[in-house]
């Protein structure tokens, strides 16, 4: 028999696996435990580094997770092994709350391997790409000492850039035959890319992907045409992207295809995370947009802790009874709101 | 938070040599529809992988399907790491083909239920919610 878990702060730091899991489920669902232990480690967070996976359902990002983490695990040249932890996103359904998480069938080479830890997550409601409690579950785990996270959101189209802030370097993981070269250039996801990737490309119509977001990266920076121009091509999956020789303080994106699969363009896309790492970090751009992230979270918690407060002071009542009023068309949503918080505010 | 409130995760599992998860992807998908979190891990697990992903996923919950006929190899020594791991209060269910006289040693054994090619998901899904959550 094993006795209560243990979830202590501690035992997540002293690197106890099973009170590491045990934390990760208080804090997807916010108990108080989870507050006290979150606010205990957050000073021993900061020092892993936070890579997102995103893009369409069915790009491979599950696949290049699995190789990414096993080139962390082994090394480079250029980069000593490190610890992984990775954070797997899926949808859970709006209809029941239930999910499939599925993205452990396609890592089932990082099993056996104390130094890796794997996290399925369901979004639970939350339609950024990200669970709410995503941020938190990596803290716990930048905490617990892994030295690179993994973070993987669900099967993502145009709108679902959380992961743009909740990790360092953001990779979009596109494939051959998802869209036309005006898909290329819409906002959203692809604007979130720190690195751009074509998976699958040994599959008919990855030149012609390639092609099109090349043409939309030039159009977002002019100043990578020059590099386009005399770099030549980028047919073949065997073709490394050129670097262009820009100033240290502007990071042009760059297309790499990968075969997940095969592992192939892996250790290519692996050195362009790093070296977005290290133009981060060089620029200063690495404290800002920490600063900036953080602020953006303080601002939704102060908003929902005054948000609960101010209900609890107004009433169920209250509410109910405005909402009536809208409802009936009696009064608009912004006046009702106002007229709320106008009994609880103090006259300007 | 009330019990109510808080997911049921579960670990849809198949270990051993098996060469199709039809029937894994229906009790997944019956879980799911039922409300539960199913972490699924895909065909040709070893018990050490199975334990390793209960761990690290804190699931209250696995499912073994097994068609093989290994389940008297198979099952107690996904137990036994269960076990190993501090995860002895995770219940463990059974499903596939079983031999009707090999299921009282698989309960003797701390199998939470068995679950043969008959039974209905709803079944299922029932025992499954109802070994977490006692009525």
């Amino acid at each position: 028999m094993s006795g209560p878990p243990n979830v202590g702060a501690a035992a997540v730091r002293a690197g106890d696996r099973r009170a590491l899991a045990r934390l990760l489920t208080l804090v997807e669902n916010a108990t108080p435990a989870a507050e006290a232990a979150l606010a205990e480690l957050y000073p021993y967070t900061g020092g892993a580094q936070l890579i997102g996976i995103t893009g369409p359902p069915g790009s491979g990002k599950s696949s290049l997770v699995n190789e990414l983490a096993k080139l962390l695990r082994r090394g480079t040249p250029a980069r000593p092994p490190v610890t992984v932890a990775i954070v797997a996103v899926d949808p859970s359904s709006p209809f029941t709350g239930g999910a499939i998480l599925g993205d452990r069938i396609r890592m089932r080479d990082l099993a056996g391997d104390p130094g890796v830890f794997i996290r399925s997550m369901a979004s639970r409601g939350s339609l950024g790409g990200l669970a709410r409690a995503t941020a938190d579950v990596v803290r716990v785990l930048d905490a617990a000492g892994y030295g690179a996270i993994l973070i993987e959101t669900v099967g993502a189209g145009q709108t679902e850039v959380d992961i743009a802030r909740a990790a360092h370097t953001t990779v979009v993981v596109e494939a051959p035959g998802l869209g036309d070269d005006v898909q290329a250039i819409k906002a959203g996801l692809l604007e979130a890319a720190d690195v751009l990737v074509v998976n699958k490309a040994d599959q008919p119509g990855a030149d012609s992907a390639l092609k099109a977001l090349r043409a939309s990266l030039d159009l977002a920076h002019p100043i990578a045409r020059r590099w386009a121009a005399a770099g030549g091509g980028h047919h073949r999956v065997t073709t490394v992207a050129t670097e262009p020789e820009a100033a240290p303080d502007v990071w042009l994106v760059p297309l790499l295809p990968t075969i997940a699969i095969q592992g192939q363009g892996t250790e290519a896309l692996l050195a362009a995370i790093d070296r977005h790492r290290a133009y981060l970090q060089t620029s200063g751009e690495l404290a800002r947009r920490e600063r900036d992230r953080l602020a953006h979270e303080l601002e939704a918690r102060l908003r929902d802790y005054l948000l609960a407060a101010l209900v609890d002071r107004l009433g169920q009542g209250a509410l109910a009874a405005a909402l009536d009023r809208v409802a009936a068309r009696e009064c608009d949503p912004g006046t009702a709101a106002r007229a709320l918080a106008a009994h609880l505010l103090p006259p300007a | 938070m009330p019990e109510s409130e808080r997911q049921i995760r579960v670990l849809v599992a198949k270990p051993g040599l098996d060469g199709h998860d039809r029937g894994a992807k229906i009790i997944a998908r019956a879980l799911r529809d039922a409300g539960m979190e199913v972490v699924y891990t895909g065909l040709r697990q070893t018990p050490e992988m199975i334990a390793e992903a209960a761990l690290q996923e804190d699931v209250a919950v696995v499912g073994l399907s097994i068609l093989s006929g290994a389940h008297m190899a198979l099952v107690p020594r996904v137990l036994d790491l269960l076990r190993a791991n501090g995860l002895g209060d995770v219940k463990l269910f059974v499903g596939g083909i079983i031999p009707d006289d090999d299921v009282p040693a698989l309960k003797a054994l701390g199998v939470a239920g068995v679950f043969g090619p008959g039974a209905s998901t709803e079944v299922i899904v029932k025992a499954v919610r109802e070994s977490v959550r006692p009525a």
